[in-house]
């Protein structure tokens, strides 16, 4: 049950804090596209993209300081592991307008064509590229 | 104001979601997208609960003329679907299983202080970066 009740709560608040997010500001959750746009030149009206950052990155480091046990896994891949994935997904996020948040949370809850192609799409290339990696490497 | 406030809760939200989901732990992402393996379905569960309260909230939310700080819903207007969108899909999908970390986790793992999670965002950047000069190529 635990495997369940956690992962459902835990979407349950992605579902949330989007739906504050379209509630308030009228804006898509899509956290490459908000990352992307907050490299460009700062314009005030964005201003809601770095304060979102802000609240997702410190966010991290609040959890952590009063839970540490919820970060009590580690990141043990190889440095090069790390460059392909970023640059991959760094690439790929902006190339396809989104990532999990904006085409999966948010999308596919709009009934968005392209969303629902986009998440398929990205969905079965990640399993085809742990099923290769785990067969391959 | 209240704007500001909405949008640093939400982040914070969204992170808290992450973490309490698994999202930000890579090997249980990898054990979600590993369907031929020791499946663990548990992440499934994440995007249902997301999309299922969204598929409430967002049909209210749209249903008004304009949301609470705003003067109308910025929503994307591309309707195609053509090939950049199934190329990134698919380039960040390989990034996404190459180590088990998308775009939202990867930030909120810098919380970790590990290097991975570090090396990892600057390449996000740098791989969005990469794009940028791309897309001005293309054009």
């Amino acid at each position: 049950m635990e495997n369940i009740v956690y992962p459902l709560l835990g979407g349950i608040l992605i579902g949330l804090s989007s739906s504050f997010m379209l509630g308030g500001l009228g804006r898509i959750t899509g956290i490459s596209g908000i990352l992307a746009s907050t490299l460009k030149k700062p314009k005030k009206e964005e201003l809601w993209r770095y304060l979102f950052l802000l609240g997702l990155v410190g966010g991290g480091f609040l959890i952590k300081w009063i839970r540490p046990e919820l970060f009590n896994y580690s990141l043990d891949f190889s440095i090069l592991d790390a460059v392909i994935a970023g640059l991959l997904v760094g690439f790929g996020t902006r190339l396809g307008s989104g990532c999990t948040s904006g085409h999966g949370v948010c999308g596919l809850a709009r009934f968005s064509k392209r969303s629902i192609v986009a998440t398929l799409v990205f969905m079965f290339f990640g399993m085809a590229t742990v099923v290769l990696k785990g067969v391959l490497l | 104001m209240i704007a500001g406030m909405i949008a640093i809760s939400s982040g914070v939200l969204f992170a808290l979601g992450l973490v309490i989901s698994g999202m930000t732990d890579p090997k249980i992402v990898i054990g979600f997208l590993d369907i031929f393996g020791n499946w663990n379905y548990s992440l499934a569960f994440v995007m249902a609960g997301a999309v299922a309260v969204n598929l409430i909230s967002f049909r209210w939310i749209l249903s008004k003329s304009k949301p609470l700080c705003e003067t109308k819903h910025y929503l994307p207007t591309n309707k195609l679907l053509d090939k950049s969108l199934i190329i990134g899909s698919a380039l960040f999908g390989i990034g996404w299983g190459w180590t088990g970390i998308c775009p939202g986790p990867g930030l909120v793992n810098l919380a970790s202080l590990e290097t991975n999670a570090l090396v990892f965002v600057l390449s996000l950047i740098m791989g969005m970066e990469a794009f940028r000069w791309f897309d001005k190529k293309r054009a």
